[in-house]
């Protein structure tokens, strides 16, 4: 009787043309074609998806929340990094 | 497994409780991955499994119904919001599963009668007003509660809280003018459609759960921003949210206590039969029986859909190593 035999597959969905892909959720599938067909069915019933990518559970490789702060130490020290750290002339109409 | 904790253990226990209880304090969301505590984990497992088998459950009184719709407009609405209900419940199942639960153990809750799930769905639904009201009274309260779920601090259900409410105004609205349509029909569609309102309207607001008093989960599931508001305040807001719309159609309430009052604002209404709630919650109510055999034989019954679409993966992985 079991369902969950079956793989979960985890869900993204691109909303519109040049939108990036988000991730919307996982279903259960038997196989790669099936899990397009369920994602489908249960995140896009109304449009919410014009593409849709389908990764098995088992292949996302995540951070751990434990490592924010170091993993992703912005460098706010490094001021090089921004616009703002370049002059430009005087009078120049710049981006 | 459980063994007592060194009082190191504890300090790093209790520090980790801490940290959490003010990253929840700081409005931050907490995600699959982070810690959490136990009792957080095994809290949302509860709430969110039981909302999960809501929505499945609650296919079962309006599909009770398609095949009876008075319309194709009537019939293509229902089918459509009745799908939306099993989606509802499978968004909630895979934000369950984050939490690190098999989905095919909650369905095997369900279907063996372990599981619970809301109340309002083991009452019947006996004539075509109902389809009207449900989608009025019950999908009303349903968004009333979920539209606060959709900020609960867990991250996955109150993704899943966003994408449902987008499609419960849907349900809600489509309930409504079944009711309107009825309640400005002849003589005897008004009469179902009122003894409609006055079987669903004391159930409806069971919904909400007990009252504040009663309500021994409350106080942690607030402090973790599970919940973002109290049982009885839910249950006001959609008192005072859905009179006004009972009196557009010209219905009425069977609540001979109810009255406006004009300093809170709030329409104030009777005592609830929270011994008839608790019967219902216990597998007394009408229908609990039904319900579950239904269920059980809908499961079944998809069991050769299952079959085949795992022979059909099997055939297809085959024929790729085979051509390899």
């Amino acid at each position: 009787m079991s369902d969950s035999q079956w793989p979960l597959w985890e869900v993204f969905t691109q909303g519109d043309h040049g939108e990036p892909f988000e991730h919307a959720g996982s279903v259960h599938a038997a196989d790669a074609e099936g899990a397009l067909q369920n994602a489908r069915d249960v995140y896009a019933r109304r449009g919410e998806a014009i593409n849709l990518w389908v990764v098995p559970s088992t292949a996302i490789v995540a951070s751990a929340p434990g490592d924010a702060g170091p993993f992703f130490d912005p460098g706010n020290d490094k001021a090089y990094r921004h616009p703002q750290f370049y002059k430009v002339p005087k009078g120049v109409k710049v981006f | 497994m459980h063994m007592t904790p060194n009082p190191a253990d504890t300090a790093g226990e209790d520090a980790r409780v801490a940290a959490f209880e003010a990253r929840i304090a700081a409005g931050e969301s907490i995600e699959p991955k982070d810690w959490m505590p136990e009792r957080y984990r095994k809290q949302l497992i509860r709430m969110m499994s039981q909302h999960a088998h809501s929505e499945i459950v609650g296919m079962l009184p309006e599909g009770n119904w398609i095949t009876r719709a008075p319309s194709l407009r009537r019939k293509m609405s229902l089918i459509a919001k009745v799908q939306d209900e099993g989606g509802h419940g499978l968004y909630i199942y895979c934000g369950t599963e984050t939490l690190g639960v098999d989905r095919h153990e909650l369905v095997e809750q369900l279907l063996n009668g372990t599981a619970k799930y809301s109340s309002i769905f083991n009452y019947p639904t006996l004539s075509w007003a109902d389809m009207g009201v449900i989608g009025w009274l019950v999908d009303g309260a349903a968004i009333v509660n979920q539209t606060i779920l959709a900020k609960t601090s867990y991250g996955p259900y109150a993704r899943a809280m966003i994408r449902i409410c987008k499609e419960e105004n849907f349900h809600k609205r489509q309930g409504y003018e079944i009711v309107a349509t009825l309640a400005n029909g002849t003589p005897a569609q008004k009469a179902m459609v009122q003894d409609s309102v006055n079987r669903w309207w004391w159930p409806s607001l069971m919904m909400f759960g007990p009252s504040d008093t009663n309500s021994p989960n409350s106080g942690e599931l607030l402090r973790w921003k599970v919940k973002r508001k109290t049982n009885d305040e839910l249950r006001q807001r959609f008192v005072n949210l859905t009179i006004p719309q009972v009196q557009a159609v010209g219905l009425t309430v069977p609540d001979p206590d109810l009255r406006y009052n004009a300093e809170t604002e709030d329409w104030e209404f009777g005592a609830i039969d929270w011994d008839e709630f608790t019967q219902v919650i216990k597998g007394n109510g009408p229908c609990n029986k039904e319900r579950l055999a239904a269920r059980n034989a809908a499961h079944s019954e998809g069991q050769w859909v299952r079959d085949a679409a795992t022979a059909y993966a099997a055939k297809h992985a085959r024929a790729a190593t085979e051509a390899a």
